[in-house]
């Protein structure tokens, strides 16, 4: 899932300004698994602004609304009855796509409430860690199932690098060395051999840099 | 003979002499005073001297503009080039100007991560990793071609391609597979990190002659004199890929004058690694402390130097 985390609410309030009405969308996807911006968020938000707005002597009106997801134009159709002359400002606790999206679609401003962190998971309940880099090209078949493009600080082909110690990562003790953690399990599969074959420069290409990446899937468009 | 570059450094060890190679790390400004005072102290001394690229990543002056300095104090230089700050477009086109400067020397490195310098917001590139650089390098000699495939026409750059290896860093028993790896990729000479565990050295070596690197390139074996017990419980405790004895702390702590029993130590190590099959010479890195190179030369019987026939 794409992992969020909310902005500090001082920071969104003051992203907001001079507000009296506004839109608190939440997103039923990803950042509500990550507890940052599903429909129990938007109501902590929503308050919590409202509190600290009524503190400073000023009124804040706030309209809550949590889509299914914000990544998608079906839902996003449906917040367009909210979408009223008296609404300053939409504030948005999806991901940056969500955020885009509903910018794309709606003559408001629209104020992101979250960071976009990283693809990851659930470590433990509370802890969330990035596994993907979004490359584009995937390789972990060759690194028994570890991607060193993320969780290599160098994003090495070839590793360890010489700063491999005890396990650990050179940048810091609590980083697991990435390439550490491929040869222990290359080691256990018996496919050690896999370490010794030297991998070519990777194509970026397919990562970054090149506009918006789009996929398309002629089989399922329409028309 | 025919050479693969053609440098003093490669001619020595294919001559079977056993090389000495120093390290000045180029300055925070941009006078060349003190990189010529420097290359002027060891030209006696070291058969070549290493040029280090924005070491620990703290912006320093280019390693290649450095190594040009060297090279005008009429030293042999040895640049050094990581990955983290440039991509396969700018290392090479930094290789071709550094060959049409005189350059024949360059050690491909993956470089410290910038967390540890002075700019530790900035971006780091890792395009191509140290490995891929030196198959990069040996493609512009051998195959006379850049990395995309494209073929060099005319005056491909020739360089003596080195590489480092870590006897120190885990997992041990890959340590050596990783530098047969970088010898398949076309590293000519390594130059291994510090060595203050002789033992675990020694094992290394061992691992290496079983599987004939030591005649497929050649090792040059990394020492560092300490001039104080606390330097050497920094290097211990706070520096990656690093593992110093207590053995040898403790002689620093007890010494009368620790920057002579520093020295002592030192001289007695290259003195022991020449004896080691396989090692074909030594690099001295003497952080800050460069003025003392000449003295472990003299003193480890490495002087005068050889000349390249």
């Amino acid at each position: 899932m794409i992992v969020a985390e909310a902005k500090p609410l001082e920071e969104i309030a003051d992203l907001l300004g001079e507000v009296r009405k506004i839109l608190v969308v939440g997103c039923g996807g990803c950042v509500t698994v990550c507890l940052a911006g599903g429909e129990k968020e938007v109501g902590i938000i929503a308050a919590a602004l409202r509190m600290m707005y009524k503190k400073n002597g000023k009124e804040l009106e706030t309209l809550e609304v949590t889509l299914t997801r914000q990544c998608d134009p079906e839902y996003v159709e449906m917040l367009e009855k909210y979408i009223t002359d008296d609404v300053d400002c939409i504030l948005s606790l999806a991901c940056g796509v969500g955020v885009q999206f509903l910018a794309e679609r709606y003559n408001k401003w629209v104020v992101p409430a979250l960071n976009t962190k990283f693809a990851g998971g659930t470590i433990e309940h509370g802890v969330w860690e990035e596994r993907c880099g979004l490359c584009g090209e995937c390789i972990l078949h060759k690194t028994g199932g570890i991607c060193p493009i993320i969780r290599c600080s160098k994003s090495i082909l070839n590793g360890p690098c010489g700063g491999s110690q005890n396990g650990r990562c050179e940048v810091n003790k609590d980083i697991p060395c990435a390439w550490q953690l491929i040869y222990d399990r290359l080691k256990a599969l018996n496919k050690l051999e896999l370490l010794l074959e030297i991998q070519p420069p990777k194509d970026w290409s397919k990562a970054r840099d090149g506009g918006p990446r789009k996929v398309v899937r002629e089989d399922v468009r329409i028309e | 003979m025919s050479w693969k570059a053609g440098s003093k450094l490669e001619k020595l060890l294919s001559q079977g002499h056993f090389v000495v190679t120093g390290e000045v790390g180029p300055p925070k400004h941009a006078s060349p005073d003190g990189i010529l005072r420097h290359a002027e102290l060891l030209k006696d001394y070291v058969d070549a001297i290493n040029l280090t690229d924005n070491q620990t990543a703290i912006v320093r002056m280019s390693s290649i503009a450095a190594g040009v300095h060297v090279l005008r104090a009429g030293c042999e230089p040895i640049i050094q080039m990581t990955v983290r700050d440039r991509n396969r477009i700018a290392l090479q086109s930094d290789l071709l100007g550094a060959y049409s400067l005189g350059i024949r020397n360059v050690l491909c490195l993956s470089g410290d991560h910038q967390s540890f310098g002075n700019h530790p917001t900035a971006k780091n590139v890792h395009d191509v990793d140290s490995i891929q650089l030196i198959r990069i390098v040996k493609d512009l000699r051998d195959e006379k071609r850049f990395a995309c495939g494209e073929e060099i026409k005319e005056h491909e750059p020739r360089f003596f391609i080195g590489a480092a290896a870590n006897p120190f860093a885990d997992p041990f028993e890959f340590r050596v597979l990783r530098l047969e790896k970088k010898i398949n990729a076309g590293a000519d000479f390594i130059q291994t990190q510090c060595i203050f565990d002789m033992e675990r050295f020694e094992r290394f070596m061992a691992m290496v002659r079983e599987r004939g690197l030591h005649k497929k390139a050649y090792i040059l074996a990394g020492v560092t004199p300490l001039k104080s017990a606390r330097a050497a419980r920094y290097m211990q405790q706070s520096v990656a890929g690093m593992i110093v004895p207590e053995e040898i702390i403790n002689r620093m702590e007890k010494a009368k004058d620790p920057k002579a029993e520093g020295v002592a130590i030192c001289v007695e190590q290259i003195k022991h690694l020449r004896t080691i099959e396989g090692v074909a010479g030594v690099h001295i890195m003497a952080i800050m402390w460069e003025d003392i190179i000449p003295t472990i030369v003299k003193e480890a019987g490495l002087y005068p130097r050889p000349q390249a026939e």
